[in-house]
Parts: structure tokens; sequence; C-alpha cells
């Protein structure tokens, strides 16, 4: 019953945030107390599937395994999060007296969750496909929230793209569906895929496969077609950016990585090496497109491609090791990056300006934010002992212990490639000389408490992984292998 | 049996008179050049869409087919363009000439370019899994996906691009109605009212585009400049 609890929890919370009201801090609340609850439901659902594999609310339709779980854990934690660090964004909208706004960027928010929620919830693989779409769909007027020139043609870059990538996934269910028929399978659901997927012929399932990658891929925002990431980053709110980033590209690429187990081994490894091919292809492009950005929330945009590649090439790299990292990444990455954008949204808040060199010692300006941006960078790029230093050691440990030299060795140089970038632009905007003496605004109470709840995790899973935890991880990875 | 034969014979020749004129849309729809033109292109496609999947329900005797040929006809013939003219009612009105990146002879060898390599995916595809039906309905499913893609990445108008998008969805129908029959209804359902979701937002956006931008032709915005 769980998971349908947290389809309805959101789906309720926007229904309430739209209600008229002369209190403008409720919608606010309704919203934190929405995501607390889901946050508390996926935890169960967590705890739940490791002693039952696989949490059932409507068979065939509605379920949830260890992958799942963990996804739906991991979006609960950042929109709870996130719905926080709202509290103070949308209290500036207040002040510019557009109060109608609040309740309409709350219900966006909430149906945006809900269209991330339901991703690791459905098992037909042809309503994930919808998901995935409406978590484009519900997300496009929170990127244009701004309501400037840039932030719509950002909007506007981001849906074309994705449902193009979409429509081309489609394309790649409906041939995988077809395979299925074939192959005498009779659900179409992920398990049901796995199963199916010996009989299938090959040739369907390569070409299906290639269609999903290229189409999710888009939405994950994968190399050559993440034009529109910068961008979108760049122009929407911070804790929209915290869940887009951390999340929602993490859906898209769950919706990839499930099919893992289904295509292993099928043409001598032919799909593991497409994995490896887009995966290198985006950690070196954003690694190197690192050097030369030009503003700090665009900085963590290309870290997004980034880690979105590691993890395709962790997958891509298959055994044991390798998927245990892919599960590790996927956590570390989601924690990170969204406590990342947070810093980077009071950055925002406090300076005013998007610019990496017009921000010049914000430790001197604001100990609090210089410290957690700080944090953060180090964190995303991956130094000791923060948690994606850890995860990203467990994927070159196991791919050198399977011989994969050549690929190890491009992914090393990349994400060393890319810590210097992110350390050479946030250590001269953090310890900088301090250019303009200009008064700093003031940081809202919810930025600081959102900022912090969200560093627990980033501090912790470094040195300590609690135990049921560390157990989903294990889990959730035997499901990426055959 | 001679009748039942020769009606098969009817309704395949049909289908294939469909899907002749299907893939003729949607050449259309990067040879048009107008907003309005290339509307109409993407209602009679999705007529011929719904047309197939009639033939294909009758010839199959499946009923799944025949709801999903009636569900294209109410989204996509009716719904779509009404949501259309309601919100970009001016914009699909003037006359304006819509650009591409490329001149329309160009494009349009591209788009043949395009047809030919969607022909041999698909016979590659039916190669290791034949399929009667798919013959007709794969290749130019296919090529409707990937004429719409290219309609997209070509145009600078925001409503031909996302006439591109649905078209791309047509596309895959047009041929997963062959290759995925009994695909589950309340899929199709929700992949209707997704469409009709990506006309609604994607008008509305349009609309939003114009009173920021001054401007529809969203191919000329570069302010977020790619790094």
């Amino acid at each position: 019953m769980e998971l349908i609890y947290i389809l309805i929890i959101p789906l309720v919370c926007a229904g309430l945030s739209a209600m008229p009201t002369k209190r403008r801090w409720y919608p606010a609340l309704i919203t934190v107390i929405g995501t607390l609850l889901a946050f508390i439901e996926a935890s169960r659902v967590a705890l739940e599937v490791s002693s039952v594999t696989e949490v059932v609310a409507i068979k065939g339709w509605v379920s949830c395994d260890a992958l799942g779980a963990l996804l739906l854990l991991l979006i609960s934690f950042v929109a709870l999060t996130s719905a926080i660090f709202s509290w103070g964004f949308t209290g500036k909208v207040i002040a510019q007296n557009r109060p109608e706004r609040v309740g309409r960027y709350y219900r966006r928010f909430n149906l945006f969750v809900f269209s991330m929620l339901a991703v690791p919830v459905l098992s037909q693989i042809a309503l994930v496909w919808i998901a995935v779409e409406l978590t484009t769909l519900l997300s496009v007027f929170l990127v244009s929230f701004p309501n400037t020139s840039e932030a719509f043609e950002a909007a506007w870059k981001f849906a074309v793209l994705t449902c193009m990538g979409a429509g081309l996934a489609l394309f790649g269910i409906l041939i995988l569906y077809w395979g299925v028929t074939v192959s005498g399978g009779e659900t179409f659901t992920w398990s049901g895929l796995v199963e199916a997927a010996p009989k299938m012929p090959p040739a369907l399932l390569q070409t299906a496969f290639l269609f999903i990658l290229i189409g999710f891929g888009t939405k994950a925002g994968l190399a050559p077609l993440h034009t529109w990431l910068p961008g979108v980053y760049s122009q929407t709110p911070s804790p929209v950016c915290a869940l887009m980033s951390g999340v929602e590209t993490s859906t898209a690429l769950y919706a990839i990585i499930r099919l893992a187990p289904a295509v292993h081994g099928i043409h001598g490894g032919f799909p593991e090496q497409w994995m490896l091919v887009f995966g290198l292809l985006s950690v070196g492009l954003a690694a190197f497109l690192l050097i030369q950005v030009k503003e700090y929330k665009r900085l963590f945009a290309f870290s997004t491609i980034e880690h979105m590649g590691i993890i395709l090439v962790a997958v891509g790299l298959s055994g044991a090791g390798a998927y245990f990292g892919a599960s590790y990444q996927l956590l570390t990455h989601a924690i990170t990056k969204s406590f990342c954008f947070f810093a980077a949204g009071a950055t925002l808040r406090l300076t005013g300006s998007r610019e990496i060199v017009s921000v010049r010692g914000l430790i001197r300006k604001s100990p609090f934010v210089g410290v957690s941006l700080f944090l953060g960078a180090l964190a995303i790029s991956g130094a000791p002992p923060f948690a994606v230093f850890m995860s990203e050691l467990v994927i070159l440990k196991s791919g050198i212990s399977n011989g994969q030299y050549f690929s190890v060795g491009l992914l090393a140089l990349f994400v060393v490639v890319a810590f210097c970038a992110i350390m050479f632009h946030v250590s001269h905007m953090v310890f900088g000389k301090v250019t303009d003496h200009s008064q700093v605004s003031a940081l809202p109470r919810s930025y600081a408490i959102g900022i912090g709840l969200a560093a627990i995790p980033v501090c912790l899973f470094g040195v300590y992984i609690p135990g049921p935890l560390l157990n989903l991880l294990h889990l959730a990875a035997t499901l990426l292998g055959r | 049996m001679l009748t039942t034969n020769s009606t098969i014979l009817v309704l395949t020749a049909l289908n294939a008179l469909a899907g002749g004129f299907f893939l003729l849309t949607a050449f259309a729809l990067i040879a048009s050049r107008q907003s309005l033109a290339c509307l109409k292109a993407f209602i009679i496609q999705s007529l011929l869409l719904a047309m197939s999947a009639l033939l294909l329900g009758y010839q199959n005797a499946s009923v799944s087919l025949l709801i999903v040929g009636g569900i294209t006809i109410v989204s996509k013939v009716v719904l779509i363009p009404w949501l259309f003219l309601g919100t970009l009612a001016h914009e699909l009105r003037t006359r304006r000439e819509i650009t591409q990146v490329f001149s329309i002879t160009i494009s349009l060898l591209i788009s043949l370019v395009l047809v030919i390599f969607a022909y041999f995916i698909a016979v590659t595809l039916l190669g290791a899994s034949p399929k009667q039906e798919a013959t007709i309905n794969l290749p130019i499913g296919l090529a409707g996906l990937f004429l719409g893609a290219y309609a997209i990445t070509v145009r600078r108008e925001a409503v031909p691009q996302v006439i591109g998008i649905l078209a791309m969805e047509n596309g895959a129908f047009f041929a997963g109605i062959s290759i995925a029959p009994d695909f589950p209804l309340i899929a199709e359902l929700a992949v209707a009212f997704d469409v009709l979701l990506i006309a609604r937002i994607m008008g509305v956006l349009t609309m939003k585009v114009h009173q920021h931008t001054g401007t529809t032709a969203v191919g000329e915005m570069a302010v977020l400049r790619e790094e």
C-alpha cells in the first residue's frame, strides 16, 4: 500500500497548494509535509524490499524492487530538502508582490515530484515511458518560472529536445514489446522482459536498446544530445535544479540501465560497448567543457553530464563490482549534486550574479555559504573522503580487476580533469580576493535548514553507510546483472 | 474462402495506400512553407494513421486496434487542432514564410536518405522476426519517425517544431499498430493523453515565448549560447 500512498501524496499536495488562500506560507508548509510523508513511505518501502525482494501494490502494474526503491528513496529525499529550500525561494517571489505565483509554483513542484516518483513505482515499461515523458512536460513551466526571455528559451529547448528523445524511445519500447510477444512472454514488465530476453531475436533487442539509449539518453543529458542541459540549469530556480539534476536525470538513466540485464551479452557485448562509448563521450566532453565554463550553475550542469556518463560507464563495464559502483554512484550523485545546487542557489541569492568571475571571496562575505559551496565542490568532484570519491573508486577498481584498462584509464583521466576544473573555479569563487564590496542580502532561514539537512548524507556517506542502505545498494546492483 | 482471400487482398492494398499517403504527408511537413499547412498535413497524417489502425484491426479482428483508431481520431484529428486553434490561432493564421536551416530541395534530399535508412533498419528487423502486416507499416512508420525528428531539427519556427514532435509519435504508432497490435490499452490511452498534454503545454509555451521574446523563431534564439 505504501506505493499507492507515495503516488497519492504529491497529487493531494498539488491539489491543496493550488487552492487560493490568504496565508502565503500555506502551500509551502503543505509541500514540506507532503514530501516528508513521501520520504517516510519510501524509507519503509526500502526497508521492506530487502526482505521480500519486491513490494507489490497492484500485481503487474505497481510494484517496486530494490533498484526502484533506491531511486524512490533518492527522489523523495531530494524532494524533501528541495521543498524546504523552496520556502525561502518563494519568499522572494512574495516580496515581489506576485503572491498568486507561489501557489502555482508549488502546484507544479508537487506534480513534478509525482511524475518522478511514478517512474520507479510503475512496472509496465510502456507506462514508465509515459512517466518519464511526464517528468519533462510537468517541469517545463518550472524551468520557465523566472519569466525571463532566457528562461523561456531554456524551457523551449528542453521541451523540444527531450520530447524528440521520447519519440525515439517510444519506438524502441514498441520494438521491445514486439520482441516480448514474439518470444512468448506474457507481461511487459521489467522482470518479464528479463525473462523473455534470451528467447528474443537479438536484432530486435539490440535495435530497441539503441533507440531507448539515444531517446532517454537525451533526457539524461548524455552527449552528444546534452545541449539543452547547461542552459536549462543556469536559468531554472535552484531548488528545481536540485531536483532536475539530482534525480530527474537519474530517472531517465534508470529507464536505460534497467535494460542492462536483458541486453547483457547479446552480439558479443554490443550493448555494453555502446554504453561505454556514450558514457565515456559524456564524461570526456563534460570534463573538458568544465574548464571554460563561465557561470557556476553551468559548472554543476556539466558536472551532471559527467556523472551520468560515469554511471553509464559503470553499467557498461559490467560485473558485480561495477554494478555495485553504478548503484552507489546513483546514490552519491543524487545527494551531492542536490546539495551543490542548494549552495549555488544560496550564492546566487547572496550575490545576485550567475557569473563565476563576479563572485570572489565568498567565504568572507558569508562563511556559511562559502563553506557549503566549497564542501559541495569538493564532494561532487570526487575528493576523499566524500561519498563520490568512494563510489568512483569502486567503479575504477572493478574495471581494473575486469582487465578493462583502456576504458578505466580514460575514465580516470576525465575524472581528474573534471576535478581540477571544478576546484579551480570554485576555489577562486570562495577564497579569491573580494572585488565587490557591496552589502550582501541576508539568507533566508529555510536555505540554511535545507543546506544543513542535505549536508548530512554528503558528509556521512563517504565514511559510513547505514547497514540497511548498504544492503539496498547490493540488492540493486544484483538487479543490474543477469 | 475466395471472398475472404480477396477481402484480405483489398484490405492490404488499402493499407498500403494509407502507408504511401502517410509517407507523403511526412514529406509535406518538411516541404510546406506555412504553419497552417504543417498543421493540415499533420491532421491528414493522423487520419491515415487511424485508417491504417482500423484496417489492420478489421483484418485481424482486433478490438484493441479498432479502439486505437478511434482514440487517434478523437485525440489527434479533433482535439489537437482544436487546442492549437484555441491557443495559437493568430500564430497559425499569419501567412509568414517559415524558414529552414537548409533550402527545401536539400531538405527533401536528406529526407530521402533518411527514408532509405529507415527501410534498411526495418528490413533487418523483419529479417530477424518476420511479420506479414509489418512489411508496410514498419518501414513507413520508422521513416515518419525520422522525418519528424528531422523537421524538428531544421525548422526555426515554434509551431512546426511542435508538429514535428507530434509527427514523431504518429510515426512510432504507425509502426506500432503493426508490430505491437495488442499493446496494453491503458498505455494507449495514456499516450493519447500525453500527446494532448504536449499539444497544450507546447502551445502555451509558444504563446509565452512570443510574449517575452517578441518572436516565435525559436531556432534563432541564442542568448543561451551552447558551450
